[in-house]
């Protein structure tokens, strides 16, 4: 058995409008970075599991996104393993 | 309504609900029906004749609203309850926990505004092929509260097209005049949703809130509407029963 290290990004999907990235795109452009063209907020979820090899992991933490950790509906998802 | 008999609702109990006891209060005083509050542990639904999801902030809306009082042990019973047939009603924080259980289809996210929007709308009744606009006509329009800060109604395209085809758009927002404007809209949903059932007519998801205007003291009373027709329904419902 090993520890692994497990980052989770979810992220609306593009289709999905983001007011807050909106609001915080508006802010940034107040404060002179007139630069940014889109800001879009999402999540990051640690987490930390033990279990036998990293496909294993990934497998499961997939499940979890699935089930919880997003919403299919209007989310997308990317799990990094880490040993 | 005709003579009624009496109904036993349950009122499912999350950890943040807090419109449960008004809702209690509606059905039990209002409208004289036998009521129960269940909390989220219970396994068994069975006998009752109404499960009602009510409003609130179940689990502090952690990770996303509804997403954890959607497994719940008891959402697994009210599921087996509404393939029953029999009427599930979720309000506000109980429409969120029945799309992320997938009892209705979509999700239910951030208002447009960003803000908490908590007033008087309308809506339109657009379909009924339900049980919980038994007593309605489409075209009425309602007027009734809202308060929530996540209402915005999302779902793909195809979604949506399933939803429009199957009638399953129960009510929308709409102006005194019962167009569904952008500016009746309080939260950015599409097509201006503010409540759906699931294919069958037995399962409602709303945003506003009925349980609040069923007496003349809170300023409207045309939430009656919606408890009157379940009770209609499960009256017509017992009484096809009888003859069988």
């Amino acid at each position: 058995m090993k520890e692994f290290k497990v980052k989770v990004e979810v992220k609306l999907k593009p289709v999905v409008l983001d007011p807050q990235g909106k609001t915080v795109l508006t802010a940034l452009h107040n404060l002179g970075y007139e630069k940014v063209e889109d800001a879009r907020i999402g999540k990051l979820i640690e987490l930390k599991i033990t279990d036998e090899d990293a496909g294993k992991v990934k497998e499961r933490v997939n499940d979890m996104c699935l089930k919880l950790l997003a919403n299919p509906v209007i989310e997308d998802f990317v799990v990094n393993v880490e040993e | 309504m005709s003579k009624s008999n009496i109904y036993k609702f349950g009122i499912v109990v999350f950890p943040g609900s807090n419109c449960d006891h008004d809702c209690y209060h509606a059905i039990k005083h209002v409208f004289g029906q036998e009521c129960e509050f269940l909390w989220h542990h219970e396994t068994d639904v069975g006998q009752f004749d109404c499960i009602v999801l009510p409003g609130g902030f179940s689990y502090g809306d952690y990770l996303r609203t509804g997403s954890i009082a959607s497994l719940s042990p008891i959402m697994k019973s009210v599921e087996k309850f509404a393939q029953s047939g029999k009427p599930v009603i979720g309000i506000c924080n109980g429409f969120q926990v029945l799309v992320e259980s997938g009892l209705l289809p979509g999700a239910l996210i951030k208002n447009s505004s960003l803000k908490f929007v908590c007033k008087w709308v309308r809506i339109r009744v657009e379909s009924t092929k339900n049980l919980f606009t038994e007593n309605m006509k489409v075209g009425d329009t309602l007027k009734l509260p809202v308060a929530h800060g996540e209402g915005n109604y999302f779902c793909s395209p195809d979604e949506l097209k399933a939803l429009n085809e199957n009638s399953q758009i129960v009510f929308k927002y709409c102006a005194e005049n019962g167009d569904a404007t952008p500016e009746s809209n309080p939260n950015g949903s599409l097509e201006n949703i503010a409540g759906i059932s699931n294919k069958e007519g037995n399962v409602l998801g709303m945003m506003p809130h009925p349980e609040r205007c069923t007496e003349e003291i809170l300023n409207g009373t045309q939430g009656r509407l919606i408890f009157e027709s379940i009770i209609s329904w499960l009256n017509l419902n017992n009484k096809q029963k009888d003859r069988a």
